[in-house]
């Protein structure tokens, strides 16, 4: 008897499950504790309330389109420190071009009342250029991923505070103000990650990505301009922190320099319990978006079980690290297969 | 009368221990998906050496680590020493007599010879502090029982890969163990360091210690090794003593079938220089290297581990480029500044190192297999043509006979060769011109061997000018039309396929 007539039937009844069933069952659990807890402590249905639902998801599709560019990050084996401060940075100048002329004090009191695509195209390039330093400091000096983030991380920052001497920028026109309003974060957001996920998949940007992570050396060997390639993955997670810094200033009218503060580790959590790896090659963007969902119904849940915000981060804590702790095990079982 | 009396207790004693220290019995080890042992058994007598023979994926490796404890059988006994035991764990092993010799060694490296070997059993003094000095004394014993000459107080980041292997047995030692298993200890010594080591366990096998001894190198175990069994496909094949068969007894045994052609070249038409390199330079690595490679040709590469062939093929692919001489392909000059110019001018590379260099471990066999295509074929847009790819994986998985489950497998969990042939599947689906290869067979089992021959023999059939780099001096031979040879670094002779012998390489690679 061949090894192969062995293994063959037992690899049909092993047909993988995708991944993410551990993580969607996780989010099922989470939801279920919620409602059983409701019905306990308030008296009431936890999840057979669309508004929380909506004021749940809206809360998080900012997180969730950062988080789908750290993810990809993440894939190649690196990290991005610095999403939360570019947000920050974002706001601040984008706004600075979609103020209405109705106010008296803008920035640029000649460039009031812009047409939208202006604010727009000036944030998303902010965006991708913050990203493209990044990715050029990693690439070109060989420095870790955490150093050169962190060094953006403290500069946006500082770039954000400085602007404006650490005023708000306020007062947007009202069609700088729709891309926050209503449902529209939560759609960009889906696109976002819908793109992206599909990018991951199907395309050569998305099996480059994942060979990068997997072993950077052989991905070498194998022809992969790395240096390249990280570059525009740092600069396509720039991209999406400057679309989130829009869409949270569009939203709250207002931009301010301690905006987005850190919402770079909200990401990295909401990738990590989506099953992405910390050590590089594995990871899936559908895994992220349900792991902000699984952030924002902890974060929800709280509040409507009126537990104090300070117990909030306390279980946050314990839940990032639970969800590294469990791919860990995931892993090894893996490998001892 | 005292010592008297003593000597015929100690014959007493020696009468009831066991001839075998440890037995094994219907032993049965299943995975997800593979059954890696079945009904194995195995008997390791006192003061022997005993091999375990088997292709990759045979199951030794699973049987040792079974045997030190790393996993437990789903059935089957192990009595050690006439008892029957549960081992719980690498460290119950080790502390019931059993010690293993990892292939990649375990010693921390920025700890002390001594440290290491004492590590959690530390002397201290009365106050409960660790004794440095009764640590080291105690180390220099027992290296002098051993014969090893290293510094108890060396920190082992310093120590070579040999002196780092010294010490695992020396520690192995120290825990009176009498199992010690050994996998493949010889893949990165030199030598002299061999001699060493054989020197070593020769001894541990006179102190009556039972050693299992893991290995793809056939004179060794004849060299070392009293007894051997053969594994084949999980299963036990059979156990003799090593004086009684010949080379291609084990052979025969290991794969079930006869191999008679090893190295099946076939006479292949010589077309024109393909690949021409002149004055090739890596300062301080190589120098003025020079050759030609035609279509149809292998050109084979030998010389001694660091004597700069493996660089020369990292400066042809442009992995690492070289600071002077020249690289034409078809007559053209091309400058090799990286990979992905060399794969443009038709070049492949199959790297010596499959782990380091070569596979995406996290990834199934599919990513690893379609790769480097990607560059230049299946893609639109950016797509990748999955269903187009995916055919041209499957016809490779074939013609390459590659053991997997599916495409999904990860390719972790195939064994070496199977590894290396999705390797060389992810070159040939490049459709390459010029192939180079760094050590194409090594730590694969001999049936997989000789199926990759046939494949480059093959390939250089088809027009293919192929590089070939091998330390297994009846490769190169059996192989290549051509053989140059180095050492330290220059060229130090290209031999023809009809006046290459072992003997000439040797001198030229040596001298």
């Amino acid at each position: 008897m061949s090894n192969l007539d062995v293994i063959e039937p037992m690899a049909k009844t092993r047909r993988r499950l995708p991944q993410e069933l551990n993580i969607l069952s996780v989010l099922i659990g989470v939801a279920l504790v919620f409602e059983v807890l409701g019905w306990i402590v308030q008296g009431q249905s936890f999840l057979a309330n669309s508004q929380r639902l909506t004021i749940m998801i809206l809360q998080v599709a900012v997180i969730g389109i950062i988080a789908v560019g750290v993810t990809q990050v993440i894939i190649t084996g690196g990290i991005d420190l610095s999403s939360g401060s570019v947000v920050a940075m974002t706001a601040m100048i984008t706004m600075s071009f979609a103020q209405t002329s109705d106010f008296a004090r803008a920035i640029y009191p000649n460039l009031t009342d812009m047409p939208v695509i202006v604010p727009l195209f000036i944030g998303l390039t902010l965006g991708l250029a913050a990203g493209a330093v990044n990715g050029v400091l990693i690439s070109k000096t060989g420095i870790p991923p955490f150093i050169a983030t962190l060094g953006m991380m403290v500069a946006a920052r500082g770039v954000a505070k400085w602007y404006s001497n650490g005023q708000p920028v306020s007062f947007p026109t009202k069609s700088f103000a729709a891309i926050g309003s209503g449902a529209w974060p939560v759609v960009i957001f889906l696109c976002v990650a819908a793109f992206f996920h599909f990018a991951l998949r199907y395309t050569r940007y998305g099996k480059f990505t994942y060979a990068i992570g997997a072993n950077p050396q052989a991905a070498r060997v194998s022809g992969i301009n790395v240096q390249r390639h990280l570059i525009k993955v740092y600069a396509v997670a720039g991209l999406l922190s400057g679309l989130a810094g829009i869409v949270t200033c569009a939203r709250a009218g207002t931009a301010q320099a301690g905006m987005g503060i850190m919402y770079e580790l909200d990401a990295i959590t909401a990738a990590v319990i989506g099953g992405t790896s910390l050590s590089g090659g594995q990871g899936r963007i559908f895994g992220t978006v349900i792991g902000t969902v699984i952030l924002g119904l902890m974060m929800s849940g709280f509040t409507f079980l009126r537990i104090d915000a300070y117990y909030q981060e306390m279980v946050k804590g314990g839940v990032i690290v639970a969800a590294v702790v469990a791919d860990n095990y995931r892993a090894r079982k893996r490998s001892k297969a | 009368m005292v010592t008297a009396r003593t000597q015929e207790a100690i014959e007493r004693v020696k009468a009831a221990l066991p001839d075998a220290v440890l037995e094994i019995e219907g032993i049965r080890k299943e995975f997800p998906g593979v059954v890696a042992l079945d009904n194995v058994q195995f008997r390791l007598r006192r003061g022997t050496v005993h091999a375990l023979m088997g292709e990759n994926g045979a199951g030794k490796s699973t049987l040792m680590k079974i045997i030190a404890g790393i996993y437990t059988p789903d059935r089957g006994t192990i009595r050690l020493r006439g008892e029957e035991v549960r081992l719980a764990g690498p460290l119950d092993a080790l502390e019931r007599g059993i010690a293993m010799i990892h292939q990649e060694l375990a010693l921390m490296p920025f700890m002390t010879v001594a440290e290491n070997i004492w590590i959690r059993r530390e002397p201290r003094n009365p106050f409960g502090i660790i004794d440095h000095a009764e640590m080291a004394a105690k180390t220099q014993a027992l290296f002098d029982r051993l014969n090893i000459q290293i510094d108890p107080l060396a920190e082992v980041r310093f120590l070579t890969v040999a002196q780092r292997q010294m010490i695992e047995i020396a520690k192995a030692v120290s825990y009176e163990s009498d199992v010690l298993i050994m996998d493949e200890p010889t893949s990165a010594l030199t030598e002299a360091e061999v001699e060493h080591l054989f020197k070593i366990i020769r001894d541990l096998r006179a102190r009556g210690i039972g050693i299992v001894y893991i290995t793809h190198k056939m004179n060794e175990l004849f060299e070392i090794a009293d007894e051997f069994s053969v594994f084949r496909d999980g299963t036990y094949v059979g156990t003799h003593a090593s004086s009684d068969v010949t080379r291609d007894d084990i052979i025969r045994m290991m794969v079930g079938r006869e191999i008679t052609d090893m190295f099946p070249k076939e006479v292949a038409e010589i077309g024109a220089p393909v690949l021409q390199v002149e004055k090739l330079t890596l300062n301080g690595v190589f120098h003025d290297i020079s050759f030609e490679v035609r279509a149809g040709e292998i050109f084979g590469l030998a010389g001694l581990v660091g004597s700069g062939r493996s660089n020369v093929a990292e400066a042809l692919f442009g992995v690492r480029p070289a600071t002077s001489g020249t690289i034409r392909i078809n007559g053209r000059e091309v400058d090799m500044a990286s990979p992905a110019v060399a794969m443009r001018e038709g070049m492949a590379f199959l790297t010596e190192d499959r782990k380091d260099t070569g596979c995406f471990l996290p990834l199934t066999v599919r990513e690893n297999m379609q790769i480097a295509a990607l560059h230049d074929q299946h893609v639109r847009l950016g797509l990748v043509q999955q269903r187009e790819v995916d055919a041209r994986c499957a016809e490779m998985k074939d013609a390459l006979r590659i053991k997997t489950p599916d495409l999904d497998e990860r390719i972790e969990n195939l064994s070496g060769g199977n590894q290396q042939k999705v390797l060389l599947a992810r070159w040939l689906m490049t459709k390459p011109r010029i192939l180079i290869l760094d050590e194409p067979t090594r730590g694969i089992d001999v049936g997989a061997k000789a199926e990759i021959h046939r494949l480059i023999s093959k390939l250089a059939k088809d027009g293919v000018a192929v590089v070939m780099i091998s330390s297994e001096l009846p490769e190169v031979l059996g192989m290549s039309d051509r053989i140059m040879v180095m050492h330290e670094g220059h060229a130090t002779g290209i031999l023809d396929r009809a006046e290459a012998d072992q003997v000439k390489i040797m001198e030229l690679a040596a001298r």
